[in-house]
């Protein structure tokens, strides 16, 4: 446990020691920031639009939830899908490349402890993002009236998701000493897994839920929805505990080989 | 003590080091010598479990590499040909990492950081980072690190490499106090190196040990510099080709 700690604080402080950190936490935040804007703009366009028709219907079903945080929430899960594997890509070939591998392999420390604290350095880098973003859920909650429970189980899909996407990313910079191998790679297996999803609407039978499991966005939706199910949360889990102990295999089969 | 008994690593078809065996005693300097591509950062590598061997075996203080990998690399302390260093990190939080790894309390890793700052004359970079260190000041924090929990056993790839005259005879009598008490094994092309540092000569040659004597016995009649370009030409198909090379080098 020590050593894990020992190798997540090394990285963290490698994340802020250049701007590396302080870039992906600014463009993510930028981005999600125009995307929140554009949102609520729509939302009160439309707002007044039915105001104006005297629409007592319509506009008891316009929702702050569904309109905005919803579509947020799925925006930014986008955006972590191109930030987290620029977390992710340094991770290991820059190890590698740098020598700094034979130190870390040739110290008393497990393959296991190396993995969990390059994971759980860059775990505190992605959370600390999503926690910056709920800044848009508390400006709805001073200036608006939205669910409360539905925004946390909202924002807690997104942190779980993150953290899928880091455990994925981890993985595949583990097999490549390669900074942009290593990126390409886990973008290419992010997108699979957030697109996935579709060919489950296209074909039928058993293979159908099978890829409805293994979509993330099923999971994910499920959040969304304000449903906290332990099914969805053990998807998560699952895909972490992979990522991780496949790492591990990984990058013992190097020193092994 | 390290004992090498009959190492072999195949990378496919490839044979890097082939049936390599010696031992190295505590109190001793072992020089590691031979050509480039060799084999003897292979072996070192072997040695400090960074990769395993395709046969054969490697005992550390009477610990199998293999088999008790975590006691061994507890006891080594290892300088890779290229210093493993972090170069968005300062020489002393980078020194406190390392001794982190293994396995030192907090009040040790305070003097132990102190004693290596001054071994390894470190007084006034302590702070820099280390992307911006001379290559001599990088190879001394390698080292610096290889020392910093005080291991019996120590590993030295090609220490001197690109240090100037006056460090690397500081290098060199540390290494000699450091070889009083410990087991070293370093790897150099600086034939005179060897002269002045080591008490015994392994050398190796595309991949096989060619030579392994004491210093004392081999330098008797002739100069270490024959001993060398005899051994590895004898073994060597072209000799003559290899000879020049050596010449060159040396």
């Amino acid at each position: 446990m020590r050593n894990v700690l020992t190798i997540a604080g090394r990285e963290i402080r490698s994340y802020f020691a250049s701007p590396v950190a302080y870039v992906l936490i600014a463009a993510y935040l930028a981005l999600a920031g125009y995307f929140f804007y554009a949102l609520i703009t729509a939302f009160n366009t439309s707002l007044q639009i039915y105001s104006m028709m005297r629409n007592p219907e319509m506009l008891s079903r316009f929702n702050l939830n569904e309109m905005v945080i919803v579509p947020l929430l799925h925006n930014m899960a986008v955006l972590l899908i191109f930030i987290v594997p620029a977390i992710t890509m340094r991770m290991f070939p820059e190890e590698k490349r740098s020598g700094t591998y034979e130190l870390l392999l040739t110290s008393p420390v497990r393959v296991g402890e190396i993995v969990l604290g390059k994971f759980a350095g860059g775990l505190v880098l992605v959370l600390l993002m999503v926690g910056l973003s709920s800044f848009f859920g508390v400006l709805l909650l001073l200036y608006g009236n939205p669910e409360v429970p539905l925004m946390v189980a909202g924002y807690l899909g997104l942190a779980l998701m993150a953290m899928a996407f880091l455990a994925i990313g981890t993985l595949i910079s583990s097999f490549t000493d390669n900074v942009v191998i290593a990126y390409v790679g886990a973008l290419f297996a992010l997108l699979v897994l957030y697109t996935i999803g579709w060919l489950g609407e296209t074909i039928q039978g058993a293979g159908a839920a099978v890829i409805k499991y293994a979509s993330i966005t099923e999971h994910f939706q499920t959040l969304l929805k304000g449903i906290i199910d332990t099914r969805d949360l053990a998807y998560f889990v699952t895909v972490l505990v992979i990522g991780i102990f496949l790492t591990q295999r990984s990058v013992e089969s190097v020193r092994w080989r | 003590m390290i004992e090498v008994a009959k190492l072999s690593k195949r990378y496919g078809d490839l044979s890097a080091i082939r049936d390599v065996s010696f031992t190295a005693q505590p109190g001793q300097i072992l020089g590691f010598l031979g050509p480039n591509g060799a084999g003897k950062t292979t072996t070192m590598r072997i040695i400090t479990g960074f990769m395993p061997a395709t046969s054969g075996t490697v005992r550390v203080d009477g610990f199998d590499v293999f088999e008790q990998s975590a006691e061994v690399r507890r006891r080594i302390g290892y300088l890779p040909e290229n210093p493993p260093l972090y170069n968005d990190m300062a020489a002393v939080p980078y020194l406190r990492f390392a001794a982190k790894l293994k396995g030192m309390g907090r009040s040790a890793i305070e003097d132990a950081l102190e004693r290596v700052v001054q071994t390894c004359g470190l007084g006034g970079v302590q702070s820099r980072l280390l992307g911006h260190l001379s290559k001599g000041f990088r190879q001394r924090v390698g080292l610096a690190q290889a020392l910093i929990h005080d291991p019996p056993v120590l590993i030295l790839d090609e220490p001197t490499i690109g240090l100037d005259p006056r460090q690397i005879i500081e290098i060199r009598s540390l290494i000699r106090t450091l070889g009083t008490q410990r087991t070293v094994v370093l790897s150099t092309h600086i034939l005179p190196e060897v002269s002045q540092v080591c008490d015994k000569v392994v050398i190796i040659n595309e991949g096989r040990v060619v030579l392994e004597d004491q210093l004392t016995n081999l330098t008797r009649t002739r100069s270490l510099e024959e001993v060398f370009i005899e051994a590895i030409s004898r073994d060597t198909v072209d000799g003559a080709r290899a000879a020049t090379a050596a010449e060159e080098e040396a």
